[in-house]
C-alpha cells in the first residue's frame, strides 16, 4: 500500500527549501540532452516549467488541446499576482505572505510548500519583468503595487485587469524561445487521454490529435502535468468552456492520490447568468472590491432602480457583518453572504439573483478619470455582456464557481504517488488549504513552473541517467492505446437522444445545488444517488456524432464530461467525510452561532488524499496530518 | 428570434467549402453570439446532422481562440469585441447572418470555420521574445521604465493572437500583429538588446509565410478587438529600417 510521505525537508521553515537546493541531486549537461520530459498545459505553470527545464537542457514535449499555447487559460486571470517585494515600505515579508496565505487557506495547508511559494513569488516578479511584461509602473518608473482580496498590505502586481494575460504572453514568449533553440518541441491541439506506466514508473502519454483524430503514443522519463483545475464542474463557471480535469483524472485512475477534491472557491464577483443557454459567466475582478462597495436593498423585493434607493435604505451588509475588512473579506466569506441574501430574498436583478457592486462613493472621490485607469476594462467588459454602464449604475454580480485547491496530491517535490508523474499549477492541491488567497494562482502556478519544479524534477531524473529513450513499442503503450480507443469507441456508439452538454448541465445544477457554497449531509448523499443515476443516463442517452478520425468537438466534451461524473462522485465523498467548515467548504452542521464556518482542529486537521480502488469501488482515504510549527492555529475572523 | 444562418460548410483542409443555409428558430437577444451558435448546433446534433466546428474557450474576449468572419467583418459588427463577446442584441428577428472563417493563405481552413494560425506561433517563434534565463533576472527596479512607455508597451501587448487583423486585410498581412510585439519589446529598455535582430528574424519569418504587405488602408486597426493601433505598423518600419542600415 502507498504510504503517504510528504518528504518535507528537515530544518527551521526559511531554510528548508534552501537547504533543499544545495542538497538536491544534479543532472550534469551532457544527460540532460539524453532525458526527455513531457509537460501537459501551456498555462503559467505548464509553459514555464518547458521553457525553464528546456533551458536546463532536458528534451521536453508540451502539450495543450488549445491551437496555441498561448490561449491556456491563466490568460484570463485578471487582478495580480503576489511577492513580497515590500516596494511599499507597509511592512510586508516572505513570512507576511506565508501566513495570510495559510490563515486565508484556513490551516488546511502544508506549511512547508505555502513557504516556498511565498520564497520565490519575488524571482517570479524579476523574472517577468525581464522578460518584457509590462506591469503597471509608477511616474518615477518603478512598479505599482495595489492591495489586493483581504490582505492588509499592498503587495499585488498588476498589469490593468489583464495581468494573467501579460504573464502568459511572457511565459509565452519564453517557450517559443526554447523552441527556437530546439528544447522544446510543441505538440498543440492534443488532447491527453492516458498515462502510460512502465514497471512502476511513469513513462508516457496517450493523446487524441483533436484535428486528425489520430491516437497518438509519447514517452517520457517525467510526466508533468499542469493541466489547471476543475472549476468547470458546475457547469456554469467563470473558467474557459474547455477547461477540464480529464488529464489529472487519468492520472488518479492509475493511482495518483487525488487530495481535497472538495475545496473549490466559489468567486463572488462574477457576472450573473443571462440565458439558460450560458455556461461561461464572467469574472469582474475581485480588486473591484477596493473601491466597490457591495449591497443590497434593506427591503425585499425593492423594485426600485438602485439609484433611487436612498442611502439610509441600503444595506451594505459586508461592511456590516465584518466592520474590520468590510468589502475586502476573503471569497468564500463574501459569496456566501451573497448566496444567504439572495435567499433572504434581497437579491437584485431579473433572477433575484444577484447583488450590487457600487462605484458611486468611489467616482465621487477619486473622480471618473482614476478609476477608468484602475478598472476601464472591466467596466467596459461589463457594458458589452450587461448592457449596464458601472460609471452610472451598479454592477450586478453574483458567485460563481472559479479555483480548485483540491487537485492531485503531491508531496514537496511536487511529485504524485505514482513515481515520476508531476502536477504543478492549479492541477495540485498543495499551496492553498481550505481557500485561495486572491492573487496567488499565477503566483503559484510560475513559481511551480519556474523556479521549483526544475530543482524537484532534476533531483528525480538524477537517478534515470542511465535509461535510454523509452520505446512506445510494447505492451503498456499497446493496452494503453486499446483502452483509449475502446473508451472512444463506446461514447460514440452509445447513440441515443441528449447531448454531452445538457447532461453537463444537469450534473453542473447537482454539484452547484449540494456541494456548492453550502453543503449538509442529507444534501450531499440525496446528491451522490442523482449523479449515480444521470451517469448511467449518460451513458445509454447519450448523442454524438460519430466520427472519430476527424474534428469532432462533441466527443471531446463527451469525454470530460464522462470523467465529471466519477469527478463528481468523489468530491461529494470528500465534503462528505469532511464534517467540519473550512475556507470554501461550509457544511451546515458546523457553524457558529452567528452563522460563520466553524472548524474542527481536532478531527479534521489533515489533507484528505483518496486512492482509486477500482471501478464503482468505495475510495480509499489516506490521512496527511498537518502540523503547524510556525503559525498559531486561530479562528479566521474577519470581524 | 428567427435566423436565416447561411454558415461556410468545409470538411477539411481539402475538400471544397460552401455555403449552407440554416433556418434558425431559437435565439434570443440575451446570447452571445457563439451561445446562438450552440444553440443551433444541439438541434443539428439531435437531427444528427455534423455540428459547424468553431474555435473557443475562454468566452470573456482574452483568449483569442474565437474568430468568425460575420457579415462581412472579422467578429461581427460592434467595435473592439471578440465574437464570444458579439451580443445576439446586435441583430434584429428576420436577419439573414453570414458566417464564414478568416480568409488568407497563411490560414488554411481546418474544418467549417476553424483556421490554422499556427503561422502566428512561427513568427513569434522567431524572435518574439526576451533571452533571459529564468533565475538571471535583477530586481525588478534595478532598470526603472518611463511609466508613458511601460503604459505604451502594455497597449501594444494586449494583442490575443486572434488574426481579425489579417482576416480584414485585403493583402491578408499580419503587419498589426508583428509590429505588436515588436513595439512592446523596442519600447521597453530589458527589449532594446536584441530589437535589431528581432524584427528581422519575425519580419523575414511573416513573408516567408505567405502574408502580404501593409498598404495603409487601416482595415486592421478598425477591426481589432483589442484597438492595437496603426502607430506600431509605424514603429515597425522605423525599427526594420534602422536595423536594415546598421
Amino acid at each position: 500500500m502507498t504510504k503517504l510521505d510528504a518528504k518535507i525537508p528537515e530544518g527551521p521553515l526559511a531554510e528548508k527549501w534552501t537547504k533543499y537546493k544545495a542538497s538536491a541531486k544534479l543532472v550534469n549537461p551532457a544527460n540532460k540532452k539524453k532525458l526527455d520530459v513531457i509537460v501537459v498545459g501551456t498555462g503559467l505553470a505548464g509553459a514555464g516549467a518547458a521553457s525553464s527545464l528546456g533551458e536546463l537542457g532536458y528534451q521536453v514535449k508540451n502539450f495543450c488541446f488549445q491551437d496555441t499555447p498561448r490561449r491556456a487559460h491563466s490568460v484570463a486571470a485578471q487582478g495580480g499576482i503576489n511577492a513580497t517585494k515590500n516596494y511599499k515600505n507597509d511592512g510586508d515579508s516572505i513570512y507576511r505572505l506565508f501566513y495570510d496565505m495559510i490563515k486565508g487557506g484556513d490551516y488546511r495547508s502544508r506549511e512547508a510548500n505555502v513557504y516556498r511559494a511565498a520564497e520565490v513569488s519575488n524571482d517570479v516578479i524579476d523574472h517577468f519583468t525581464a522578460m518584457g511584461v509590462p506591469f503597471a509602473r509608477d511616474y518615477g518608473g518603478n512598479l505599482d503595487n495595489r492591495s489586493f482580496g483581504g490582505v492588509q498590505v499592498s503587495r499585488t502586481f498588476y498589469a490593468k485587469g489583464q495581468t494573467g494575460q501579460q504573464c502568459l504572453l511572457g511565459t509565452y514568449s519564453s517557450l517559443n524561445r526554447q523552441i527556437s533553440q530546439g528544447t522544446v518541441t510543441m505538440y498543440p491541439r492534443r488532447e491527453m487521454l492516458e498515462l502510460v506506466i512502465i514497471n512502476g514508473k511513469t513513462r508516457g502519454i496517450i493523446t487524441r490529435n483533436l484535428i486528425t483524430g489520430e491516437i497518438e503514443r509519447h514517452s517520457a522519463h517525467a510526466v508533468v502535468l499542469a493541466t489547471g483545475g476543475y472549476g468547470t464542474i458546475y457547469y456554469l463557471s467563470t473558467l474557459a468552456v474547455n477547461s477540464n480535469p480529464s488529464a489529472a483524472w487519468k492520472a488518479h485512475k492509475k493511482g495518483a492520490f487525488f487530495a481535497n477534491p472538495s475545496f473549490i472557491q466559489i468567486h463572488p464577483t462574477s457576472i450573473p447568468q443571462l440565458n439558460e443557454y450560458q455556461s461561461k459567466l464572467t469574472l469582474m475582478s475581485e480588486s473591484l472590491r477596493n473601491d466597490g462597495r457591495i449591497w443590497v436593498p434593506k427591503k425585499k423585493d425593492d423594485k426600485r432602480v438602485a439609484n433611487d434607493i436612498p442611502e439610509d435604505e441600503r444595506d451594505y451588509y459586508l461592511e456590516r457583518r465584518y466592520p474590520a475588512f468590510g468589502n475586502l473579506v476573503p471569497r468564500d466569506v463574501a459569496s456566501r453572504a451573497a448566496k444567504e441574501r439572495c435567499d433572504a430574498g434581497y437579491g437584485v436583478g431579473k433572477t433575484g439573483l444577484a447583488v450590487y457592486l457600487d462605484f458611486r462613493d468611489a467616482i465621487k472621490k477619486q473622480g471618473e478619470k482614476a478609476i477608468e485607469a484602475k478598472y476601464g476594462n472591466l467596466f467596459e467588459l461589463c457594458r458589452i455582456i450587461t448592457g449596464i454602464n458601472p460609471y452610472k449604475d451598479p454592477m450586478h454580480i453574483y458567485p460563481a464557481g472559479h479555483y480548485t485547491m483540491g487537485g492531485l496530491w503531491v508531496d514537496y517535490n511536487l511529485m504524485t504517488t505514482i513515481p515520476g508523474l508531476f502536477s504543478i499549477g492549479e492541477s495540485n492541491f498543495s499551496d492553498h488549504g481550505a481557500n485561495r488567497l486572491g492573487a496567488s494562482a499565477l503566483m503559484q502556478a510560475s513559481g511551480d513552473g519556474y523556479f521549483i519544479l526544475p530543482y524537484t524534477i532534476s533531483n528525480y531524473l538524477a537517478d534515470d541517467i542511465k535509461t535510454p529513450r523509452i520505446s512506445t513499442d510494447n505492451q503498456e503503450f499497446e493496452d494503453a492505446e486499446k483502452s483509449v480507443k475502446e473508451r472512444l469507441e463506446k461514447l460514440v456508439s452509445i447513440n441515443g437522444t441528449q447531448t454531452a452538454t445538457s447532461f453537463h448541465k444537469r450534473l453542473g445544477e447537482i454539484m452547484w445545488n449540494y456541494c456548492g457554497m453550502s453543503r449538509n449531509e442529507e444534501g450531499l448523499k440525496k446528491a451522490k444517488q442523482m449523479l449515480k443515476e444521470l451517469k448511467d443516463e449518460f451513458w445509454t442517452d447519450l448523442i454524438i456524432p460519430s466520427d472519430l478520425n476527424d474534428v469532432n468537438q462533441e466527443l471531446e466534451k463527451a469525454g470530460r464530461v464522462a470523467d465529471y461524473f466519477e469527478v463528481a462522485d468523489l468530491m461529494v465523498d470528500d465534503a462528505l467525510n469532511r464534517t467540519e467548515s473550512c475556507g470554501a467548504h461550509y457544511r451546515e452542521e458546523s457553524q457558529t452561532p452567528e452563522g460563520e464556518a466553524l472548524r474542527d482542529d481536532k478531527n479534521f486537521s489533515y489533507v484528505a488524499a483518496w486512492e482509486y480502488t477500482g471501478e464503482l469501488k468505495p475510495y480509499k482515504l489516506h490521512k496527511e496530518e498537518l502540523k503547524f510549527v510556525d503559525v498559531e492555529v486561530k479562528e479566521r475572523s474577519y470581524k | 428570434m428567427k435566423l436565416t444562418l447561411k454558415i461556410w460548410r468545409q470538411k477539411n483542409a481539402d475538400a471544397k467549402g460552401k455555403f449552407v443555409t440554416y433556418d434558425f428558430d431559437g435565439a434570443s437577444p440575451d446570447m452571445s453570439f457563439l451561445e446562438m451558435l450552440d444553440a443551433m448546433n444541439t438541434k443539428l446534433i439531435k437531427a444528427r446532422i455534423d455540428p459547424v466546428a468553431f474555435d473557443h474557450d475562454c468566452r470573456e474576449g482574452i483568449c483569442g481562440a474565437c474568430g468568425m468572419y460575420i457579415n462581412g467583418h472579422p467578429h461581427g459588427p460592434g467595435k473592439a469585441i471578440t465574437t464570444c463577446h458579439l451580443s445576439m442584441r446586435e441583430f434584429k428577428d428576420g436577419d439573414t447572418i453570414y458566417v464564414e472563417p478568416w480568409r488568407a493563405k497563411a490560414f488554411p481552413v481546418v474544418k467549417d470555420l476553424i483556421v490554422d494560425r499556427t503561422a502566428f506561433d512561427k513568427i513569434q517563434i522567431a524572435g518574439g521574445f526576451i533571452s533571459t534565463n529564468v533565475g538571471s533576472a535583477p530586481d525588478s527596479h534595478a532598470i526603472p521604465v518611463e511609466k508613458r512607455k511601460a503604459d505604451e508597451a502594455f497597449d501594444s501587448a494586449v494583442c490575443i493572437g486572434c488574426g481579425a487583423c489579417v482576416a480584414a486585410c485585403k493583402n491578408a498581412s499580419a503587419m498589426l500583429f508583428v509590429s505588436a510585439k515588436i513595439s512592446q519589446l523596442a519600447l521597453l529598455p530589458q527589449g532594446r538588446i536584441e530589437a535589431t535582430e528581432r524584427v528581422q528574424a519575425m519580419v523575414n519569418k511573416m513573408d516567408e509565410l505567405g502574408f502580404g504587405n501593409c498598404s495603409n488602408t487601416g482595415a486592421c486597426e478598425a477591426e481589432c478587438p483589442k484597438e492595437i493601433s496603426l502607430v506600431n505598423i509605424a514603429r515597425l518600419n522605423r525599427e526594420f529600417y534602422f536595423a536594415k542600415i546598421q
